[in-house]
């Protein structure tokens, strides 16, 4: 599971969630994958994320990489922050450990690098 | 962009579901359609190269290795069960795929409303079950699952035999059906110890859009790749697929672009 997938997940579908989000890392394992670097793709993805959750989930895995806390102005022609970016959205995976729900702390697992987001019926 | 014959000649070597759970409805895409699915999404359309991808109910990740392979800046594969993750992240591997990602999880259960998921997505590409007659409307279930994902178009698979039942429910949806091919899936192996040596099922190639001018817009933008397509289409084994408005080849590019005129 790489970040940019983190940014993507929630618990919400969960009975008495209002947000699930962002969803805590715990990571066991992990792995760095080489991805090109594609600043279109990077500079379109921006208005997408939720940067305070990117921030948070770079911290979790320990890969910060010096993300400023607020996504800064004019980032579009910030080519180092783009890169840093690039790296941390697409070529830092969790292999295995598990994402937590902010609000019930129901963990999901994450193993083969997949995280497993299924639910109990009773749990929707 | 990579060759139809060599995309093809990759998807070949991709394993199979191991015990395919017919509940699931766990059927892959054969390699030769799920490449002409993929070529003719990124040639035609430009939908797949640098794009953010969802695949609904990726299975052995036929359609998700095919995008990946046209080039997606990552591809999102979905899928409710475990052994078919397992088997599709071993596809990934072999072929060292990195822009791919795997989440288990229930396509139904995605749609929550305004999720982080809503309208994400650039392009969502989909073989749902085709539902049999106890679970009628699977297919649909996920493509309305797949538009609320895709801020872009949908592309889908559904028996040529539920076509207008597709037309008229997409139409109450406010959304736009074009049939970008008849398919002809000839079932051989399934079929090898009956008495017929084969069984076809026809199959539509749909591309579905939401009627707002932002899709409009898209609609617009000259593509690049447009004038490329007729010769693309023209290589087809007539024998699977078939252009709609009859397969004679001056008729082929009225068929694929006939909606954008
Ligand atoms: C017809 S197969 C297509 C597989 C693959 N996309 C391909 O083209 O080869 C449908 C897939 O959807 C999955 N599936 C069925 N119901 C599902 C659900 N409710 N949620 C998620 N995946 C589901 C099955 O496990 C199966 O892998
Ligand atoms: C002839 S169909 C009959 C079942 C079908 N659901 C029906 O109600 O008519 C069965 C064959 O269709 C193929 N099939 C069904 N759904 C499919 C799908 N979504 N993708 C690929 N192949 C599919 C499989 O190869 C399967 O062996």
């Amino acid at each position: 599971m790489k970040l940019i997938t983190h940014n993507m997940l929630t618990s919400k579908g969960m009975k008495n969630v209002k947000e699930g989000f962002p969803l805590k890392i715990q990571a066991e394992e992990m792995r760095n994958v080489d991805i090109d670097y594609d600043r279109d793709f990077i500079t379109r993805m921006i208005p997408k994320l939720d940067w305070k959750a990117l921030v948070f989930a770079a911290q979790c895995v320990g890969h910060k990489e010096d993300l400023p806390d607020t996504l800064p102005d004019g980032y579009e022609n910030d080519n180092e922050l783009l890169k840093r970016l690039h790296h941390v959205l697409l070529e830092v995976e969790v292999i295995s450990g598990c994402l937590e729900c902010p609000e019930t702390q129901r963990k999901f697992p994450i193993s083969n690098g997949i995280p497993n987001m299924l639910l109990n019926e009773d749990e929707v | 962009m990579i060759r139809l014959k060599e995309l093809e000649s990759w998807l070949q070597d991709l394993q199979d579901f191991e015990t395919p759970k017919v509940a699931l409805e766990q059927y892959q895409t054969p390699p030769h359609i799920a490449a002409h699915i993929a070529h003719t999404i990124q040639a035609s359309f430009g939908d797949l190269e640098g794009k953010l991808v969802a695949d609904l109910g990726c299975g052995c990740g036929m359609l998700t290795v095919a995008a990946a392979i046209m080039g997606t800046a990552t591809v999102v594969g979905f899928d409710i069960d475990s052994d078919a993750l397992k088997t599709c992240k071993e596809n990934l591997e072999e072929l060292e795929i990195t822009a791919a990602e795997l989440v288990q999880a229930e396509v139904r259960q995605l749609g929550v409303s305004c999720s982080r998921f809503t309208k994400l997505f650039d392009t969502v590409l989909l073989n749902p079950s085709f539902g049999t007659k106890c679970n009628q409307g699977t297919d649909l279930e996920f493509v309305q699952v797949a538009l609320e994902l895709s801020h872009g178009p949908v592309y889908s698979l559904h028996k040529t035999s539920t076509r207008a039942h597709i037309i008229k429910t997409a139409s109450r949806w406010g959304v736009n059906v074009q049939v970008l091919a008849k398919l002809r899936y000839d079932l051989p192996n399934t079929y090898k110890f009956h008495k017929k040596k084969s069984v076809d099922i026809e199959v539509d190639f749909i591309k579905f859009t939401v009627n707002c001018h932002i899709v409009v817009e898209d609609f617009i933008k000259p593509c690049p790749h447009r004038s490329t397509v007729p010769s693309k289409w023209a290589k087809l084994d007539v024998k699977h697929m078939e252009m709609l408005d009859g397969s004679n080849q001056t008729n082929r590019q009225t068929a694929l672009s006939g909606d954008f005129a």
